[in-house]
């Protein structure tokens, strides 16, 4: 896809600098290269099984309209895309949008980078079959409002896929103190502990929100084999959930 | 960038042939740069190689619709007898004894003749739609970049595609012209390789000989047949390989014993110098090595293919989960799961087997006492015993689907 710029080209640089950074396994981003693989298992099936599509034919997600919330470098939106899905990629912060784009033009991926909001989306209208709403909602002011927003932003029977972090003493150490003291994988302040919501609490949030969840899961970090897997049972630190806007 | 294929696979040997149809049956489309022609490929005579298939191998084999079609050619291996011995000597008090009513899975593996298996292997990449099959051609330069992997042959041609996979065997040019180094060292042993025709049944036993000048393999094939692994000092190797025939036998003899009756060659000779060559790096920027490209390890025990196939099997599982979750299976960070899953394994048995050989290959009273201890204390502690057993089996670690049988 052609990007619509209009930044000269030290701005380009800068920004093809800041893709090579976002996509680099070992630099800045890698706490969330060694989720991906994980995040994206749980999206993959959670929408095969939903809309009924077969995940070993090739482009699977054809037909489909995916809105990437937060999308960062677009580690969630390439791959949707690659899956034959039509992306919109939203995200607050102005200066990952250009960075997203010229990720998405090297690996020849028409993808819908926009500097916007959910609330500003579902004011316009906008309606997906599938929102994406990974590590998002634990950083909003007013997260009710925030998933009544993304309601509106899904079509009837549309799915949302939405993680966050669980707020207990072991969130806090694993969170705050590992993640952001100790391994220093993440800056300090990049999370309010106090603004995890525990699985039952969001659980009621999407209901309110209207809302219907279907599925959770945890997202375990194994120090043995230095990866993540999906867990039934442990959704202590990092969990995801899925939920569908109820048809009619 | 126009692509011929997602994945470029240089080199059409066995590991190369099973990775193509294990990457075809995922979904992906393959093309497979073979320097050897097709006849070559498919001799149909017996040329004296065959190969030791542990369970594991066997059964990626089966998931790849391969082994049906040679099963009934194939030796099981029953049990597997590792004696220390000296020429003329007879073997030593101790010795090691693996029986495959220890192991639940049955046979500890399969002897197979090369020619039957890479048939097979040609017949199914030939019958894949999925793989598009450039035999006789060269390899003269490759590129790879953020936007892809490309191919130059010598013929003039190219081919394009995201990755590229050396399954070149140790004198790899994929991982040569990627500027990938190797670290290793010689032996200065040698193998000489032939098959034998002898009097007697043997049995589906299997045995090792740990002879001063290294270990002799005696390993069962279909009828009164059993190939041989014998490996000498260079400059010994050298002169045996030089004898006609006749030579050849009576040189054989005196270490063969005479367990088996009168016995006869049954195929061609062959020699290889044994070394150690493992590449320092097993990926690149959308470049991937597998088997004797990635390493090439001391041939105790017939676990060179065996290995190679493990490493089809990861990097099969590693590029089509990647594939299936709309990752860039050619990346850096997807590519790197494999070397992770592969090389630990590897690289822990290349020094193993190293070490096993430097023990055996050595005739000091004080190191025969001590391994005939080892061996004994091994031999009579079943768990352990067993343990051994499933190692060479390939049924130990953390298994890809395939070696466990298992579609991807």
């Amino acid at each position: 896809m052609a990007s619509e710029t209009t930044i000269d080209d030290t701005e380009i640089e800068k920004f093809q600098a800041m893709a090579a950074e976002w996509w680099d396994p070992h630099g800045k981003f890698r706490p969330l290269h060694m989720l991906n693989p994980c995040r994206l298992d749980y999206i993959t099936a959670q929408v095969a099984a939903e809309f009924d599509r077969d995940l070993t034919a090739p482009a699977p997600f054809e037909g489909l309209r995916f809105l990437d919330i937060g999308c960062g470098g677009g580690l969630l939106s390439e791959p949707m895309a690659r899956l034959g899905a039509d992306v919109v990629g939203a995200d607050a912060a102005e200066r990952n949008i250009p960075v997203a784009r010229i990720h998405a033009d090297q690996e020849g991926l028409a993808i819908d980078y926009r500097h916007t909001s959910a609330e500003a989306l579902a004011e316009a209208g906008e309606t997906f079959d599938v929102v994406m709403n990974m590590e998002v909602v634990e950083h909003v002011s007013d997260p009710p409002a925030y998933l009544r927003a993304c309601r509106e932003l899904l079509r009837p029977g549309g799915l949302m896929a939405c993680s966050t972090l669980n707020r207990n003493a072991k969130s806090f150490a694993v969170a705050i103190l590992g993640a952001e003291h100790v391994m220093r994988w993440l800056p300090r302040g990049t999370h309010d502990w106090r603004k995890f919501i525990t699985p039952d609490e969001l659980y009621a949030m999407l209901e309110v929100a209207g809302l219907e969840p279907v599925d959770r899961k945890g997202f375990v970090f194994n120090p043995l084999s230095w990866s993540w897997s999906l867990s039934h049972r442990d959704l202590s630190v990092n969990y995801v959930t899925t939920s569908l806007r109820p048809a009619g | 960038m126009e692509r011929d294929a997602d994945v470029l696979i240089i080199g059409g040997g066995l590991n190369g042939a099973a990775l193509g149809l294990a990457l075809a049956r995922g979904g992906l489309r393959v093309a497979l740069i073979d320097a050897q022609p097709l006849a070559a490929q498919r001799a149909p005579d017996f040329d004296g190689r065959a190969y030791a298939l542990a369970v594991a191998s066997i059964r990626l084999l089966e998931a790849l619709g391969v082994w049906q079609d040679v099963a009934d050619r194939a030796q099981p291996i029953l049990e597997i007898k590792a004696t220390d011995g000296r020429a003329g000597e007879g073997a030593a008090p101790f010795f090691l004894h693996f029986d495959h009513g220890e192991l639940e899975e049955g046979p500890m593996g399969h002897m197979l003749e090369d020619r039957h298996l890479r048939l097979a292997l040609q017949d199914a990449v030939a019958a894949e739609p999925g793989i598009t099959h450039h035999p006789a051609e060269t390899v003269v330069a490759q590129e790879t970049g953020p936007e892809g992997a490309r191919v130059m042959l010598a013929s003039g041609g190219a081919v394009a595609g995201r990755l590229i996979v050396g399954c070149d065997g140790r004198a790899s040019g994929t991982a040569a012209r990627a500027g990938i180094g190797r670290t290793g060292w010689g032996y200065g042993q040698t193998a000489l390789v032939c098959a034998i025709a002898h009097e007697l049944p043997h049995e589906g036993i299997a045995h090792q000989f740990f002879m001063p000048a290294g270990p002799l393999a005696i390993l069962p094939l279909p009828g009164n047949r059993s190939s041989i692994v014998w490996s000498e000092r260079d400059e010994i190797a050298r002169g045996i390989a030089a004898l006609d025939d006749a030579g050849y036998l009576a040189a054989l003899r005196p270490r063969f014993g005479d367990f088996l009756g009168e016995i006869a060659l049954a195929g061609g000779r062959f020699s290889y110098p044994l070394s150690l060559s493992l590449a320092n790096s097993w990926v690149g920027e959308r470049l991937a090595l597998v088997g004797d490209a990635a390493h090439g390890i001391h041939p105790i025990a017939g676990q060179g293919l065996n290995l190679g196939l493990r490493d089809v099997a990861a990097l099969a599982e590693v590029v089509i989960d990647a594939a299936r979750r709309g990752e860039d299976f050619a990346s850096l960070a997807v590519l790197e799961r494999y070397q992770r899953w592969r090389r630990f394994d590897t690289t822990t048995l290349a020094l193993g087997m190293d070490t096993v050989n430097r023990v055996f290959s050595n005739d000091s009273t004080l190191m025969r006492l001590g391994r005939d201890i080892g061996m004994a204390a091994v031999g009579a502690v079943p768990g352990l015993r067993r343990r051994f057993m499933r190692e060479a089996a390939g049924l130990t670690g953390d298994l890809p689907r395939l070696l466990r049988g298992r579609p991807l």
